[in-house]
This record gives C-alpha cells, structure tokens and sequence, in this order.
C-alpha cells in the first residue's frame, strides 16, 4: 500500500480568512504532494512497504529518518486538513470529549491556552498536540513531522507550526495564528471522532 | 555555574572589536557580544532592505531582520535579566559554554542566542547583487581549491546539504583553525560555536528566509542566493579565522 494524497475535504477558499486558499494551496498541493511522494519513493523496497501509515510512522522511527520525515508529514498532513472546518472552533464541543477534556485538563479554556502555549513554544518547525495516553488527554509538542505515536500516545487535535502553515497569512506572528486555529476552525466533531477510537 | 572560570573579554578584544565596529569591518563582532550594559543589541542592516532584492524581497528584510532577528536578541536579554556575569560575555563564549549555564535559562540562550548569532553572521556575509568580487580571491580562492575542488563543488554541497535539511536550521560552511573548509548543517538556532567551531558562512533554512519569494522552492532560494553572497567579506571572517579573531 502507497501513501496517496488525500483530497482537501473543504473548498480551498472555505477557511478564509483564518486560512488563505494560497496557503492551502501551497500546503497541500506542494509540501503534502511532496511528503507523499517522496514518503512513496522510500517505501519501495524498504521493510514497511504495504503496512498502514501508523505502522510505518512507528516502525521507521529512528531507524530510517527519511521515511520516517515523510511517512510522519503525511500522517500529520491527511488528519490536519480534517482538524480544521469552515465556521470550526468555538465552545460547542460533543459532550463526551468536552467531559474528558475538563476531567483531564482542567477546562476547555485551560486547554486551549496549553495548547497554543506548546506551540508557541515549540522552536523551529514541528507540532502541537492533544493526544491520549494511557486514557487521559495531554498536551504535547514535538518537533519536525514526529508525532504522538511515538511517544505512545494517540493524536486527536495537532496544529501545524512549520511556518509554512501560516508565514503567508500571518508572517512571524505564531500566536495569532494559533489563537485563530483554536478560535475559529478547530473540527471539534471530528477530534470527538478519534477520541472515541482511541479511548475504546 | 562556574561564571567566574569563563575568562572575560581581555582589553584587547575589547579593543579590536570597538575598532571592527568602528570601522564597520565585522559588524557581527562588535555587536554580537555583550554590552557594558550586559544587554545583547540588534546589529543594523550594513545595507537598506531593499538592497538585496530581486534575491531577497524587501518585506522578507523587514521581517527577518526587523521582527525574528529582533525576538532572537529580546529573548536572550531576557534569559539573562537576572545574571549579569553572564550578560556581560561575549556571546560566542556563552555559545561554547552551554552545558555550564543554569539548566533553567540554557534553552533560551541556545535558541536566541544561537540565533542572534548565526542571523548576525547571515547580515554580514551578504551583500547587493553585483557589488565587490563576484567571487572569492587569494587565500579564500585556494583554502575552497583545496577543500573542495572548486568554487562551484562548494556552492552545490552546501545547495544539496541545505536541501537536505528536513524542517528548520542552517547550512554552513566551517572553517578549522588551519584554514580547512567543510560543509554542516545544524537544526533549528544551533551553532557550530556551540561545538567550538567557526562558521566560515552559512545560509538560514527556516522558511521566513525565503517564503514569501521562494515558497517550497527551498532549492531555488539555496541556488539564487549566492548572488548576495559578500565575497570581501566572507574573506575578512577567513583571514580572521585564520587569525584566531574571528568571534560569531
């Protein structure tokens, strides 16, 4: 199985102005296209070829960088375009994910500022995260295209901070784009979604 | 700790860099280091935003100097409000000597201090597009003959090195106390003067470097920016090197 470069589930122009349709554009159609296709071309022949995305982002962790850059890229790629929708973010959480969220974090005002804070704070390129581990939500912050799996933990919410993600609509200002993130395009149903998964 | 087993600056490094800087020889000397007032400065631009365009775009200028290199030296000072032995040393013997600063402000300082450092290298090895020698001469000529085979060997491994580098960091190319070259890369604010080493030059491969011209094209920008490659004084920090000044 091949790494295959998702559609965008949204107009390219849906999460403006948060996110501009040249940003989307850019980030999907050249950097994803690129860790697909790249990702693709260290897959051939290596011992990962046809096993899942997950398998293949864990098992070449530390032991192939290169697959391992692209394979991670993609899997954060094809889950962030879903994180996000037009009119997302808010307080209007599915209640399961809203109680664990205040059970685990403090309170979903608590856990927006952790969130933007790690990737604030994240220097250079790289991630912030919700994720579960050992069934509770944390926050985390990694860098690059390492995610949560490696760290034994399941993504529910990340955020792109490679500047590529925001340089066009934002420049050097991180925290505003983070704050826009949270604030108004956050697919909160769909964080409910994988929530539910990796807490079963 | 040991703050007081880190030599000082001594008067005549004091000396040379004030003249360095009077004499705009190495602008990344003379304000790259500590002030009397153990408070780190924003070196000026040794030329107006616009200088470098079409290679690098104005508003690129602005920001890159103006905002990121600005948060790089705000941060630093700020790690070091409260520890004015430290804020007083020059900031590539803070660099070499990570590992002895407290645990709780050694992050920062190898983050902005690291890219206050490189980015101060950066201003001062480029240069507008057809000014000076659009190649190095003499003693530089011949160190990179003899490193790597030629001038062209050289820009290509730094382009593919530079291209190689997943995510945010530097290219440079080093320069060892005997005048050999070699290519290095390093992640995010990292510093070869954090390994005691001296970067010769070196290229930034954050994407605010070149985004706003290049977007992905990361290899397009590494190929076009040697036009703005300062040769003279690229060949100012070699003799330096060579003669053991060479700071950040």
């Amino acid at each position: 199985m091949s790494f295959t470069l998702p559609d965008l589930p949204y107009a390219y122009d849906a999460l403006a102005p948060y996110m501009s349709r040249e940003t989307l554009e850019y980030h999907h159609d050249k950097h994803h296209n690129a860790y697909v296709t790249t990702g693709n071309n260290l897959l051939k022949g290596s011992e990962w070829e046809g096993k899942s995305i997950e398998e293949v982002v864990k098992g070449a962790y530390g032991k192939n960088q290169g697959l391992f850059n692209n394979a991670g890229q993609h899997f954060n790629h094809t889950h962030f375009w879903k994180w996000m929708k037009p009119n997302g973010g808010g307080d209007k959480l599915p209640g399961e994910l809203e109680k664990a969220i205040v059970a685990d974090l403090g309170s979903l005002a608590k856990a927006k500022e952790d969130f933007v804070q790690a990737g604030t704070t994240q220097f250079g390129s790289g991630w912030a995260w919700l994720a579960v581990k050992d069934g509770k939500i944390t926050v985390m912050k990694t860098p690059n295209g390492e995610n949560p799996l490696v760290h034994g933990a399941t993504p529910i919410l990340g955020v792109d901070v490679w500047e590529h993600s925001y340089y066009i609509d934002y420049r050097n200002r991180r925290p505003d784009y983070l704050k826009a993130f949270v604030d108004h395009l956050v697919n909160w149903e769909y964080v409910a979604e994988l929530y539910a998964a990796a807490s079963k | 700790m040991p703050a007081s087993t880190t030599a000082r600056p001594t008067l005549f490094e004091r000396y040379t860099s004030l003249v360095a800087s009077a004499l705009g020889l190495e602008p990344g000397t003379g304000t790259a280091g500590g002030s009397a007032r153990g408070a780190f400065t924003l070196p000026p631009l040794p030329y107006a935003t616009s200088a470098l365009a079409p290679v690098i775009d104005t508003r690129t200028m602005e920001l890159h100097h103006g905002k990121h290199h600005r948060a790089y030296v705000d941060k630093l000072d700020a790690a070091l409000k409260n520890h004015r032995s430290l804020a007083a040393k020059p900031l590539h013997t803070l660099l070499e000597s990570l590992d002895t600063l407290p645990a709780a402000i050694r992050k920062a300082v190898r983050d902005n201090g690291g890219g206050h450092a490189n980015h101060s290298m950066l201003w001062e090895i480029m240069g507008p597009p057809g000014e000076g020698s659009q190649a190095p001469t003499g003693a530089l000529a011949e160190a990179i003959a003899k490193s790597f085979g030629s001038l062209d060997k050289m820009k290509a491994a730094v382009e593919a090195e530079g291209a190689g580098q997943f995510g945010s960091g530097w290219v440079f190319v080093l320069v060892a106390p005997d005048g050999g070259l070699s290519i290095e890369t390093r992640p995010n604010q990292d510093s070869p003067l954090m390994d005691g080493k001296r970067p010769l030059l070196g290229n930034d491969l954050w994407e605010h470097a070149y985004y706003l011209t290049y977007e992905n094209r990361r290899a397009d920008y590494l190929k076009a920016w040697w036009a703005v490659v300062n040769w003279d004084a690229v060949a100012r920090r070699y003799d330096a090197a060579r003669a053991g000044t060479l700071t950040v």
